[in-house]
């Protein structure tokens, strides 16, 4: 017993000077006496204190709040100088003449960052999976430097999106590299940002460049999971390589895939950075999503309008636990499997 | 049947098989896609911002030769040019008037040689516009963005590292009324990301009297679900006769969690460590919030508000980027293995 707990206090991080060691004699004392007061069966109370505390003020007391922001109006932030308003945010949200069409509402900014987002999700989801998928597929077969090509697509995933952003805009200006490649091709230099469906697709492209890597790790973990034996017995028996792919490899990768594309989707509609560096929202407000529409109206414009703001958060939020209780579903699932 | 044949069928090695072929043209397709534009930003960074207004652009960063010749006040720029005799010669150009230019040898700076224009071709040379990097040094607030960002950084990851270990200590060693709701409260703020509950979070800093401090950015993050559990169920595998032993030598409870089970988590540690460097290092929505004095600003918010700012200087701006990824791409490079044995086994990111 006392050669292991010898190996565990060598096991410390630091050699030489060893902060980590002041720290504990020093706090020792102190956190002894409270052992001493409260008893060792209290003791983890007051290690999930510090937790907690964090928890409960910067997400609890958040969510609450967020809901009673929703309800008041006027400008200021304080709570005591909100005035009441009930369920007026909500009315303003979703005072359309049409939800199809944004400019039949009074919130127009907000219903055209549902759209952009929806649209943006739909195509950027389904593009993802499919891209992320094959990817797996193709480093799940024998190659030769796996590691490396892995790495490779997994790059992007660590950049900041400001800097996937900046990267892009430069390839893409006026008189970037993409138009330099178009014009020595024959063609025309095309101002991408000033074109709605160029921005949109720019937008699509850059956040599945700058994402795809995470979700086919995912995937490739899920393809290395399967059990061997099952494709040898496929060969032997001569089994088809379509068939093998469509009977042995997307039945056993499914739960992965459901995964990955409800993580894609609660991700996806919250996608904001990349696209709010890159297009600004523009060209006016065709590349406009719900977070930018939220952030804009809380923080961005002249009159600050918590309240709006918070209300559409609140529907936001609606959006995202639907999200998560249907990963949930299938993920308990599985795990009953 | 031929893409998916390829990508189904696991063939013995040996024999390369056209669907290998295609493969490693698929993935050296993807490195070009994944890495070109990065490598691209880097070149671009080191360019001159007369080279990077060139269209179409070089490849390389390259700068027309230049040479300070007496009786002049700027550098000329060089060229090679053809003479009437079919000879070449390297003048520098004093001025250009119409369809003429009026060129100079270096040699002998008062006589005047007059050269058309399509006689006479740029000098170039590879040059590396270090300026590029020095230079927003000096002009703007580049090194203060920097070191926020560090700040951030740092005393975030340390903050995280030590109140989800006891956290997790506690909710893995002990057992105690409550400890499956903690758990489950937990995992539910998972749920709970920061783009919707953004006013009330700045309202609770404010509170706090913290807008515009770089502890609005440390402290909303610090507690993370994330680290929570995945250093539990780190923690939960530890042997516990190792925990009784050192309760019996009298050990106090903060002593078994500071000497015994802190060291041996190491390994999740460092995972917790690495994502919480990337995600510091990268926020973004949250800072552009609550930080609105430009000497509060991290690297992100900086390198925003320039690229509204500098739009016609690309040149520092390209350098900038280029720092802002450089750490995140070596600690990449010398831990990208632990990072991807990381997400493949958590699926966080």
């Amino acid at each position: 017993m006392t050669v292991d707990m010898q190996r565990a206090a060598t096991a410390r991080p630091m050699a030489g000077f060893d902060i980590w060691g002041v720290v504990v004699r020093v706090s020792d004392g102190p956190m002894r006496a409270l052992q001493r007061v409260l008893g060792e069966r209290r003791m983890p109370y007051v290690f999930l204190l510090p937790n907690l505390v964090f928890f409960t003020l910067f997400v609890f007391v958040p969510l609450g709040l967020n809901f009673w922001y929703s309800l008041t109006g006027g400008a200021a932030l304080f709570p005591s100088q909100r005035p009441n308003v009930g369920l007026q945010q909500y009315g303003f949200l979703f005072d359309c003449g049409s939800m199809l069409d944004a400019s039949s509402c009074r919130e127009d900014h907000f219903w055209r960052g549902v759209h952009n987002t929806l649209f943006f999700v739909v195509i950027q989801v389904s593009l993802m999976v499919l891209f992320s998928l094959v990817t797996a597929l193709v480093l799940n077969r024998p190659i030769r430097g796996r590691g490396f090509f892995r790495a490779v697509y997994f790059f992007p995933v660590l950049l900041s999106p400001v800097v996937v952003a900046l990267i892009w805009k430069w390839i893409l200006q006026r008189d970037g590299v993409l138009n330099a490649a178009i014009t020595t091709l024959g063609g025309q230099k095309i101002i991408f940002f000033v074109d709605p469906g160029w921005a949109m697709f720019w937008a699509i492209f850059v956040s599945i460049w700058a994402h795809m890597g995470f979700y086919t790790l995912i995937l490739l973990a899920g393809l290395q999971a399967i059990p061997r034996d099952l494709y040898e017995a496929a060969a032997m028996d001569g089994t088809r390589p379509m068939r093998v792919l469509l009977r042995i490899t997307l039945p056993l990768l499914w739960p992965n895939m459901i995964v990955v594309i409800v993580l894609a989707l609660i991700r996806g509609v919250q996608t904001f950075d990349e696209v709010f560096v890159l297009t600004g929202g523009g060209p006016g407000t065709a590349t406009l999503m719900v977070v930018q529409y939220i952030y804009e109206t809380a923080f961005a414009n002249q009159a600050q309008n918590f309240g709006l703001a918070a209300a559409a958060s609140v529907v936001l939020g609606v959006v995202l636990f639907v999200l998560t209780l249907i990963q949930l579903g299938f993920s308990r699932r599985r795990a009953g499997a | 049947m031929s893409v998916t044949s390829a990508l189904a069928l696991r063939r013995g090695r040996g024999r390369l098989h056209w669907t290998d072929l295609a493969s490693y043209a698929y993935l050296l397709f993807g490195v070009v896609l994944m890495f070109g534009p990065v490598l691209w930003l880097t070149l671009s960074s080191f360019k001159t911002q007369a080279a990077l207004l060139e269209f179409p652009p070089s490849l390389l960063p390259t700068s027309q030769r230049e040479i300070s010749v007496p009786g002049f006040d700027k550098p000329l720029p060089q060229f090679n040019v053809t003479m009437d005799d079919g000879s070449t010669r390297v003048l520098a150009q004093a001025r250009r008037i119409g369809l003429q230019a009026q060129m100079i040898d270096p040699a002998e700076p008062t006589r005047i040689i007059r050269v058309a224009l399509d006689k006479r071709i740029p000098l170039r040379e590879t040059a590396f516009a270090w300026s590029n990097y020095t230079e927003p040094l000096k002009q703007f607030d580049f090194m203060r963005y920097l070191g926020n960002s560090v700040f951030v950084t740092v005393v975030a990851t340390l903050i995280t590292l030590l109140i989800n270990s006891m956290a997790a200590y506690a909710l893995s060693i002990y057992e105690f009324p409550g400890r499956n709701a903690t758990m489950l409260g937990i995992i539910g703020t998972l749920m709970i990301p920061i783009t919707i509950i953004l006013v009330p979070v700045y309202l609770v800093v404010t509170w706090l009297g913290l807008v515009n401090n770089l502890w609005a950015v440390i402290l909303p993050g610090a507690a993370t679900p994330t680290g929570v559990f995945l250093l539990r169920q780190y923690m939960l595998t530890l042997p516990r006769d190792l925990i009784e032993a050192a309760r019996m030598d009298k050990a106090s409870e903060w002593q078994i969690y500071a000497r015994i089970v802190l060291p041996l988590s190491l390994p999740a540690l460092a995972v917790l460590a690495i994502f919480s460097v990337m995600w510091r290092w990268n926020e973004f929505l949250w800072p552009l919030a609550v930080l609105s004095k430009s000497e509060s600003y991290t690297l992100q918010i900086g390198l925003n508000a320039f690229q509204g700012e500098l739009q016609t200087q690309w040149n520092y701006l390209l350098a900038m980027t280029v720092i802002t990824l450089l750490p995140i791409t070596v600690v990449f490079m010398f831990l990208q293995r632990f990072i991807v044995a990381g997400i493949a086994n958590t699926g966080v990111k």
